[in-house]
């Protein structure tokens, strides 16, 4: 996995409680057999019409978002099934990072493994920077992982939580898996211990 | 110290923890389906490594399979495809599947299918890329539900990483009702604490209501756990639990059993065992309940009224509930009672077992399914399938005008073309009321297996008690 760059991006708002990985990307994608090419579906009901138009009002779908890589959304983002499309979607249509009041915790893994960056901020930053995107679309806001900040235009900074063994893994581009293969000694002994 | 159930499992699987790193837990059951599996055997191939312990890894087809006539060729292209790579996956790395080609007998939901084969046992780790893992928390186990990418960590290492979660006690009290379930438990559980209260929680349920309880009951109980938020629910095994896994296939025998069942009744949480959170639902009190919303946690009392969003002080609860009402063109203080259904579905991995089958039947026996309604009973697996045509239930489905199918998840996920049409209501059995989860544009009520087999009577949302009193 590449290491994590510090993001300096415009944002795309998606004010919306409880956004489920079925919103995320509908079930009839998952029939996919590779992680590619999620990202045009990504939000499909909400983003196109039933004739596949897209619909012109919905953010995704306004030419001024694009490349924008920050998603701001509202609370216990990612909840429901355990499908990795979506962050796969997610990351496939450019975000890397989503920021929120909280995550469902399956989802946070899973974006975590991913290169997609979950952002915890507290209820009232929160709302600021609805209100800020509100008044300004155009607002950019930067977010550092090595500092665990995300900076507001007027060069606020707030800090947001990430367990430190995710943090160097994302930071160095450290495989887990590959971490994991690595502790095959302990594993026989356990197994041995376990037979 | 005190250790709860979890800490007991929780603590006998570290195989490893490093200062600030997740611990490495062991698995000791691997449970994959078609849907989350593909990617992570690419990843297998990438290394050049094969699965680790393909002696604890088990396979299903359950989430695009059909559920007509398997001699016939799949005709959807993507999902035969995805069939054909699951099985081959499975033979190249000597995993048994449950399939069509092989092991049809016993294919079904993987969730159901677990403990059906005596796989799932007490104090296990079981892990599947699907969030309903959790169901096997009814035997005492402690079951994650996981992502692609971890199902390639577990494939590779029999070992996934894991921080910690805290413990939360939702204690049950009581005894149930007449016409009341152990859906409308947890649905109960759900409206009343939201689909975010689980969030970085573990939750044992306990209380007596629990304890009276079959595995079935339990297992709708845990099955849900995801919907509340939760990272695996757990039920202490007792009697219930050891006299349901005995003499199954994979269950231990002999000598193995007697010391496997001296160890899992060391598991149950001690008396003065500390939770983190304490949840509480009073069963005395509890009606049928239904959902009328776009999450799990938008449920009431089937008797009541759906909640006004002008009486609800917090702006984004207020926009989400009216938006949900918008989805489902719904009212606010409307009763769903009467409230029209096009479709009923029963079957997934919540409400799909024989229990589930036998209450359904017993309903709809004498009676017909309202004109203009569609009713799919998909049964959870085949040898479900097999009991319930043994026992007479297909005939009473099928003489009451419901389609009788083969297993799978079926209308629960809709990826097979089980589903509702837009604009439709659908009753269901299953656990996720998303918007367009059982279609595009569908519209899902959740509720028990006799609230769905009543309202199949009347056409509309009914309480079943009006017609078995
Ligand atoms: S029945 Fe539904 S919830 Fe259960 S495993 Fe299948 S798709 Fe998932």
């Amino acid at each position: 996995m590449s290491k994590f760059p510090t993001i300096s991006s415009k944002v795309i708002a998606l004010n919306a409680e409880n956004v489920d990985t079925d919103q995320i990307i509908p079930a009839r994608f998952l029939k996919v057999t590779d992680k590619l090419g999620l990202g045009e579906q990504l939000f499909c009901d909400w983003r196109y019409n039933s004739d596949g138009s897209p619909k012109p009002d919905f953010m995704l779908n306004k030419p001024e978002m694009k490349g924008r890589q920050v998603l701001l959304a509202g609370d216990n983002f990612g909840c429901g099934s355990s499908r990795e499309h979506a962050p796969w979607a997610l990351v496939g249509y450019g975000f890397r990072a989503v920021i929120s009041t909280s995550f469902a915790d399956i989802f946070k893994n899973n974006s975590l493994k991913n290169g997609l960056l979950p952002v915890i901020i507290d209820k009232e930053t929160h709302a600021q920077l609805f209100s800020l995107i509100e008044e300004d679309p155009n607002t950019s806001l930067s977010i550092d992982l090595a500092a665990q900040t995300l900076t507001l235009p007027d060069g606020r900074a707030v800090n947001f939580p990430i367990d430190s063994f995710s943090k160097t893994c994302l930071l160095n581009g450290v495989d887990e898996i590959g971490y994991v293969l690595g502790m095959h000694e302990q594993i026989e002994a356990y197994e041995a211990a376990h037979a | 110290m005190a250790k709860t159930l979890f800490e007991n499992i929780w603590d006998a699987h570290v195989v490893a923890q490093e200062p600030e790193s997740p611990a490495v837990l062991y698995i000791d059951l691997h449970l994959i389906h078609e849907v989350t599996s593909p990617q992570a055997f690419d990843g297998l191939r990438k290394r050049g490594i094969k699965v680790r312990r393909p002696d604890r890894t088990f396979g299903t087809l359950d989430h695009g399979i059909p559920t007509t006539d398997r001699s016939l060729p799949i005709v959807d292209e993507l999902a035969a495809r995805q069939i054909t790579i699951m099985e081959r996956n499975c033979a190249e790395n000597g995993i048994q599947l449950y399939g069509i080609k092989t092991g049809a007998d016993k294919q079904g939901i993987v969730h159901v299918i677990g403990p059906e084969l005596g796989l799932t046992q007490p104090g296990m780790t079981i892990v599947c890329g699907d969030s309903h893992t959790a169901t096997h928390g009814a035997f005492g186990s402690l079951g994650f539900g996981i992502g692609t990418s971890e199902v390639e960590m577990v494939l590779s290492t029999q070992c996934l990483l894991q921080r910690k979660p805290k413990t939360c006690n939702v204690r049950i009290d009581g005894a149930l009702k007449k016409g009341v379930t152990a859906k409308d438990i947890i649905l109960g559980i759900i409206a009343k604490y939201g689909v975010g209260g689980g969030t970085g929680l573990v939750y044992e349920y306990t209380g007596t209501a629990i304890r009276t309880m079959t595995m079935e009951e339990r297992m709708t109980v845990c099955n849900m756990s995801i919907e509340g938020g939760s990272r695996a629910g757990l039920i202490a095994p007792d009697e219930t639990t050891f006299n349901f896994v005995a003499g199954r296939e994979f269950a231990p025998k002999g000598a193995e059993w007697d010391k496997k069942l001296a160890w899992w009744k060391t598991l149950p949480s001690d008396a003065e065992a500390q939770y983190d959170v304490t949840y509480s639902l009073d069963a005395d009190a509890l009606e049928p309940m239904i959902t009328y919303g776009t999450n799990p946690g938008m449920g009431m009392n089937i008797t009541e009224r759906i909640p006004d969003p002008d009486k609800i002080a917090d702006l984004s609860q207020r926009k989400a509930l009216e938006k949900a009402l918008s989805y489902m063109g719904l009212q606010p203080n409307q009763q769903l009672l009467g409230h029209k259904v096009d479709m009923v579905f029963i079957g997934s991995c919540t409400n799909s077992r024989i229990s589930d089958l036998r209450e359904a039947a017993a309903l709809l026996k004498g009676r017909k399914v309202a004109e203009g309604v569609r009713v799919l009973v998909v049964p959870g697996s085949t040898p479900i399938k097999k009991q319930a045509e043994a026992e007479g239930l297909d005939q009473i489905f099928r003489a009451a005008g419901a389609e009788w199918r083969e297993a799978g998840c079926s209308a629960c996920i809709a990826m097979n073309g089980d589903q509702l049409e837009p604009g439709q209501y659908g009753i269901s059995t299953s656990n996720r009321n998303f918007e367009g989860r059982q279609g595009k544009g569908g519209r899902t009520f959740l509720a028990s297996p006799l609230t769905a087999a009543a309202s199949a009577v009347t056409g509309v949302v009914t309480d079943a008690r009006v017609l078995t009193n």
